[in-house]
């Protein structure tokens, strides 16, 4: 069942329900569907937890994702983990549960419409900086967009915008290609490659959900350490 | 030929051009890096992990600049805005 027409760019037309001003969407829909289900599994799962030897399976699954994914930080950004954790977890749970819930029928993955990516995007545009400031210090900050010296000051602006573009336009571009060649392939050979191609697709979820979420670690760690770095750099000199 | 088949045209194929052009250059991009890495897996096969994971941000890096290309020939072909300006034209 395909709910979006083929030629439609996204979910975002797909109207669902319409009242005065107020127009709810199939984005909308589905974002608000991911969200229960990441909230209400988690309160199901984390009601009781077990600090023993014996421990639930979905304790188990939980305890996995999130060992995996601080670890990863750690690694990325070389700094406690725990300070990012909250909202890089977060970014890559609902991408992954966006991307991965493609294959039920009906489903239309958010981030295939680009008012979602462009959310995401914009939340990371924003979280860098204020990282960066609250990690160095607002002049600290401020002194890396003059590095190396003052000519550079819009170029670093201009790649702060630029690279924010590039996250929502590539995580778009690649969930929206996939349900279009989907839906192309179902015209023309209807049975066995589409499902061939859905397969396909859930390992490209999965590595756009870790690339975003790689990528906004590397944008972290260049905001909150170059600093520190050319400092070591500097006290070796000496 | 009138205005709006002219949009069209142009639309049509600028798209083709835009896609055939836009995946020369990551293909060529993403086969220099695989041969790159698995270069580096075959000499040092400890250091797959971090390899692999490097060369997977490396190519869906590279992969974006085709799909750049991608939205837009479908921006061309489905939500062109040219073409609805046209078509208001035309219609009144």
């Amino acid at each position: 069942m395909e709910i979006v027409d083929i030629n439609q760019i996204g979910p975002d037309l797909v109207i669902f329900f319409a009242w005065h001003f107020i127009t709810i969407n199939a984005t909308i829909v589905y974002t608000w569907l991911i969200m229960a289900i990441l909230v209400i599994g988690s309160i199901l799962i984390t009601r009781n937890l077990s600090t023993g030897l014996t421990m639930s399976r979905w304790q188990n699954l939980l305890e996995v994702i999130v060992g995996t994914i601080r670890s990863e930080i750690q690694e990325i950004v070389g700094d406690k983990a725990d300070r990012y954790f909250s909202f890089i977890g977060t970014l890559f749970l609902f991408i992954l549960m966006s991307n991965v819930l493609t294959f039920v029928p009906g489903y239309v993955a958010p981030t295939s419409s680009l008012t979602t990516t462009s959310a995401l995007a914009i939340l990371v545009f924003f979280a860098v900086p204020m990282y960066g400031i609250t990690k160095q210090g607002l002049i600290e900050y401020l002194k890396e967009y003059f590095r190396p010296n003052v000519i550079f000051f819009p170029f670093h602006v201009m790649g702060e915008l630029s690279r924010t573009l590039s996250l929502a336009v590539r995580l778009f571009g690649n969930i929206m290609s996939h349900e279009k060649v989907i839906a192309i392939l179902l015209a023309v050979t209807p049975l066995f490659f589409p499902v061939a191609m859905q397969a396909l697709g859930l390992l490209i979820g999965i590595l756009q959900a870790y690339i975003f979420v790689v990528l906004t670690m590397v944008y972290i760690a260049a905001a909150t350490q170059s600093h520190e770095g050319a400092e070591h750099k500097h006290k070796g000199h000496h | 030929m009138d205005s709006v088949s002219i949009v069209a045209l142009t639309s049509i194929i600028t798209a083709g051009i835009c896609m055939a052009i836009g995946s020369i250059g990551p293909a060529l991009g993403q086969g220099r890096a695989v041969h790159g890495a698995l270069s580096s897996i075959a000499q040092q096969p400890d250091e797959r992990n971090s390899l692999t994971r490097t060369l997977f941000v490396g190519l869906a890096m590279m992969e974006s600049i085709a799909i750049y290309c991608f939205v837009i020939s479908m921006i061309l072909v489905f939500a062109n805005p040219f073409w609805t300006y046209v078509i208001k034209k035309a219609g009144g």
